[in-house]
């Protein structure tokens, strides 16, 4: 194959091909080679990588034994959110010990793996696909409450700038729910890959909160997408705090795909000097009935670049659809870009959707209100900032996840005040 | 209350409606041999007596549009078109050069009565059907420049312009009159090679308008060309250049029909605006080529690059565009907002049914300081028709102080059309504002009650709500052309209410 010498995946098929596949992951993983091979990773040609370009990814090298001299990073001291049960991946690997949900393998959901995904036109997932060992399997019986898991990704440097492609399914019986927290931190200063792909199943009338918090250290990239699908009466209610990583794409495809369904995708993006946060949503209303809601705030420090792609497709059979989407940015430096791209895509008449955007730095007058009462400039400016973003986090109904937010936010702020 | 009453009246026509524009005219043409090739464009080059700086320019052309590729991305979908199968030169015969409008073949002259376009200096208002039996004292006319397949057959009021030093002509007689301007300006907004049909058209233009207002001159009327495509196999490739210098004025209106056709024609013209300090221009198009039949049988593919430069401080241009023509749109008026305080806008109805496929928008470049735009899309699709809003938005660094607001509303008729909305915005300017918004929705049952419940019947119900839809951009039309608009928005949704 001639192609496989000017293919920018080479390094990643490599890795794909030195890889032991057990038989119930072969199929998928055939497929990941498949569509790496045939298109590479995507260069800003490809429409849905036009503000971000994976080539750079296809230029780091990533492996087990390639240290990169990086600070390590100590275990964090993880609290365990009251009551939660958790799972804990460590450099990339399940670690049994910190752990307090006895893992089920993920060969149990062989049926499950690759029937969300269409990798030709998801690089994100054939990158996964292709490489993956290991992930988190959940599957919460028809009408059980499971609480609120934990599922936690830490990245110590212990072995090197890896790279790491955990596949996580979950499904949910019918009425079944499910609170997951998912949160990715990771060393400063390593140019590692965290490349986590998400297929979730939710029967009907199924619920799933799904709060996921990206803090991967500063130099490393971040690579995720969550695919989904969403039976009758079911919902699922996304949110995503994007804030770490040298360039961080977080990708959402659900599919609404029963009467009186219903999908929230909310986030926001941090994105400090030198990161490169996207967010592509992309949401298909393909049964009657279902409503969607979507908030993303981005806010944008130094020179960075923010991107939102969200999409929202609308079939002919999904009548009365009312969906609404928003994207606002704010941006606090002369340097920083944002490029925003909503799409409404509809073939069925009775139908309510909309979309805003909108871009902009503070506005000077809140600035002159508050000053005006003793506020002094930078009080005021963190407390516009907090407000811009609480918008969009305190749409999160559980208690513990909207704390993790919001320290989350509080952190990430500090330090770009510093 | 007038606009109701005219409304009103625009639905009820509906009944007699269909595409009146339809017919051909018998006329004694000359072809170019079909095909294209390095020949056909040396040949319409010698045509019009070009000098040999523009041959050079339309190789050039040539050569670039060989090495380019169709675009594909937009949201239509046409069979592959055959450049070599079609004519890129049919004028009528006889027409050696400018004449006066004496002197024009009368059965042109018969052409553009019957499509309510008067060629003759002493008809008062254009291209308004009805509106002629009380025309309003004291209105200015309006000049027109008749384009006729692939030349300019006439143009009116050049005298009474030429008064004022403003220079209203073909462009291929501004070639041989102005070579200068023309040298300087042309393909500086739209360069040769800036997309596949705009290289085409810079190869084989034939003619289209020319327009030079000097400094300080606010034109004292209504500027107008009007497209007509009548030969067979013929595409259209049309030119327009305008150049507003500082503090000048001018409103320019266009309009476009072609006659009925089981065969497919294909219309790729270029237009290029400059404006210099405080220069306005004012550009307003309805748009009404034969949009094929109700199984799409034939239309005219209407491939248009159009884009403005307001090179000037506080230059400010206005695209205006109803959209109701054609078997497939493609095009998206731009402006590239280069001077400071220069301001671009852009008022856009769109309305796809049957098979009818529209991909329109605009690009709004802000690089000069406190640049502000406007963008307000109205799409509507009936029938089986596909309608997409694709536009730009983008904020250089230095546009300090920008602002842009869109707004892009999506009316669905029927349960088998299509409507799309793909904005893209890049600001890359801290102190830059951009507000984005956009709606699709069907016409509510509630308001259709209501309605209905005042002794309005479906269709007048329906010309109601849509005409209270598109408002926004028909006010920004001239008095006539709002007439016309409203006509052919009842007329083009005909069959659409069920």
């Amino acid at each position: 194959m001639n192609a496989i010498v000017n293919n920018n995946a080479a390094g990643l098929l490599g890795r794909a091909d030195a890889l032991a596949t057990p038989a119930w992951a072969a199929e998928t993983r055939a497929a990941g080679i498949a569509a790496l091979r045939a298109h590479g990773l995507p260069t800003r040609r490809a429409e849905a990588f036009r503000y971000t370009d994976l080539a750079q990814v296809a230029q780091a090298s990533f492996g087990e034994n390639s240290p990169m001299g990086a600070r390590g990073l100590g275990m964090p001291s993880l609290p365990l959110t009251r009551g939660a049960a958790r799972l804990v991946f460590v450099d990339g690997v399940l670690r049994g010990d910190l752990s307090s949900l006895p893992p089920r393998p993920l060969s149990d959901a062989q049926a499950l793996l690759g029937g969300l995904t269409s990798l030709p036109t998801q690089p994100i997932a054939a990158m996964n696909a292709a490489l993956f060992e290991d992930g988190l399997f959940l599957d919460v019986p028809e009408g059980e409450d499971a609480g609120l898991v934990e599922l936690v990704c830490v990245v110590t440097g212990a072995r090197g700038a890896i790279g790491f492609h955990p596949r996580h399914v979950l499904r949910l019986g019918r009425r079944a729910k499910l609170t997951l927290l998912d949160t990715s931190d990771g060393a400063a200063g390593l140019a590692y890959l965290h490349n986590p792909v998400f297929e979730i199943s939710l029967d009907e009338g199924a619920e799933l909160a799904h709060v996921r918090i990206q803090r991967e250290g500063r130099a490393a990239f971040h690579l995720s997408s969550v695919h989904c699908a969403i039976a009758a009466g079911a919902t699922y209610d996304n949110f995503t705090l994007n804030a770490g990583g040298r360039l961080a794409r977080n990708e959402i495809h659900a599919a609404l795909n029963g009467p009186k369904a219903m999908c929230h995708m909310n986030g926001a993006q941090l994105v400090g000097d030198g990161q490169h946060a996207d967010t592509t949503t992309v949401l298909h209303h393909a049964a009657p009935d279902c409503g969607s809601r979507q908030t993303y705030k981005t806010v944008l420090t130094g020179k960075s670049r923010g991107v939102f792609q969200g999409k929202i497709l609308v079939s002919k059979p999904a009548q009365r659809t009312d969906g609404y989407q928003m994207n606002q940015a704010l941006l606090l430096s002369e340097e920083a870009e944002m490029d925003s791209k909503p799409q409404l895509e509809i073939y069925a008449d009775d139908v309510k959707c909309s979309h805003g955007a909108t871009v902009g730095a503070l506005d000077p007058a809140q600035l002159f209100y508050l000053r005006s009462r003793g506020i002094p400039q930078q009080a005021a400016r963190s407390m516009l900032v907090e407000a811009f973003l609480t918008e969009a986090t305190e749409g999160v109904g559980d208690e513990a996840c909207r704390a993790a937010l919001s320290e989350a936010v509080t952190a990430w702020w500090a330090q770009e005040r510093a | 209350m007038a606009a109701v009453t005219e409304t009103i009246e625009a639905v009820q026509s509906v009944a007699e409606g269909g595409y009146k524009w339809g017919f051909e005219t018998d006329i004694e043409m000359e072809f170019a041999p079909k095909g294209l090739n390095e020949d056909i464009v040396r040949f319409i080059s010698a045509k019009k007596n070009e000098p040999a700086w523009l041959l050079e320019w339309r190789l050039k052309a040539f050569a670039l549009w060989q090495t380019m590729e169709e675009p594909d991305w937009a949201a239509v979908n046409y069979p592959k078109i055959d450049y070599q199968d079609a004519y890129y030169y049919a004028a009528p015969k006889n027409k050696q050069g400018p004449k006066s409008l004496d002197e024009v073949d009368p059965e042109l002259l018969r052409t553009y009565d019957k499509l309510g376009i008067p060629l003759r200096e002493q008809a008062i208002l254009a291209g308004v059907e009805g509106a002629g039996d009380s025309p309003s004292e004291g209105r200015m006319p309006i000049a027109i420049d008749a384009v006729f397949d692939s030349v300019s057959v006439a143009t009116s009021y050049k005298e009474r312009l030429a008064k004022d030093g403003i220079i209203f002509c073909a462009i291929s007689e501004a070639v041989q009159e102005h070579p200068e301007l023309v040298r300087k300006y042309l393909g500086s907004v739209v360069p040769q090679a800036d997309n596949y049909f705009a290289a085409l058209n810079s190869a084989v233009f034939t003619d289209g308008s020319f327009v030079y207002i000097p400094k300080g001159v606010k034109c004292p009327m209504e500027l107008s060309t009007y497209f007509r495509i009548n030969a067979k196999s013929t595409g259209q490739f049309e030119r327009t250049l305008i150049i507003a210098d500082e503090g000048s004025k001018v409103s320019y209106l266009e309009g476009c029909t072609a006659p009925m056709r089981d065969e497919n024609q294909l219309h790729a013209a270029v237009v290029e605006l400059v404006l210099l300090d405080d220069a306005t221009i004012k550009y307003s198009t309805v748009q009404n080529w034969y949009p094929g039949d109700a199984e799409g049988r034939g239309g005219i593919y209407n491939f248009v690059t159009k884009r403005a430069a307001c090179r000037g401080a506080r230059s400010k241009v206005s695209w205006t565009q109803v959209e109701t023509g054609s078997a497939i749109t493609w095009k998206y008026p731009s402006c590239i907002l280069q001077g400071d305080d220069s301001v671009g806008e852009f008022y856009s109805v769109a309305i796809t049914n049957n098979r009818q496929q529209a991909d329109t928008g605009t690009k709004m470049f802000h690089i000069g300081a406190r640049t502000k735009s406007t963008i307000v899309s109205k799409g509507i699709s009936a029938g089986r028709g596909q309608n997409t809003y694709r536009g730009l938005v983008k904020i250089s660094p230095k546009a300090i102080g920008a602002r842009n607001f869109t707004q892009c509303d999506s009316l669905l008729i029927g349960d088998e059309c299509g409507a799309h909305t793909v904005p893209y915005i890049e600001n890359r300017c801290m102190s830059a504002k951009v507000e984005h918004e956009a709606t699709t929705s069907r016409i509510a049952e509630d308001q259709l009650f209501y309605c209905r419940q005042r002794g309005l019947t479906q269709e007048e119900a329906v010309g109601l709500i849509v005409n209270g839809f598109c408002r926004e951009v028909l006010k920004e039309l001239p008095m006539e052309f709002a007439v016309e608009a409203q006509k052919l928005l009842a007329i083009s949704l005909e069959g659409s209410v069920g």
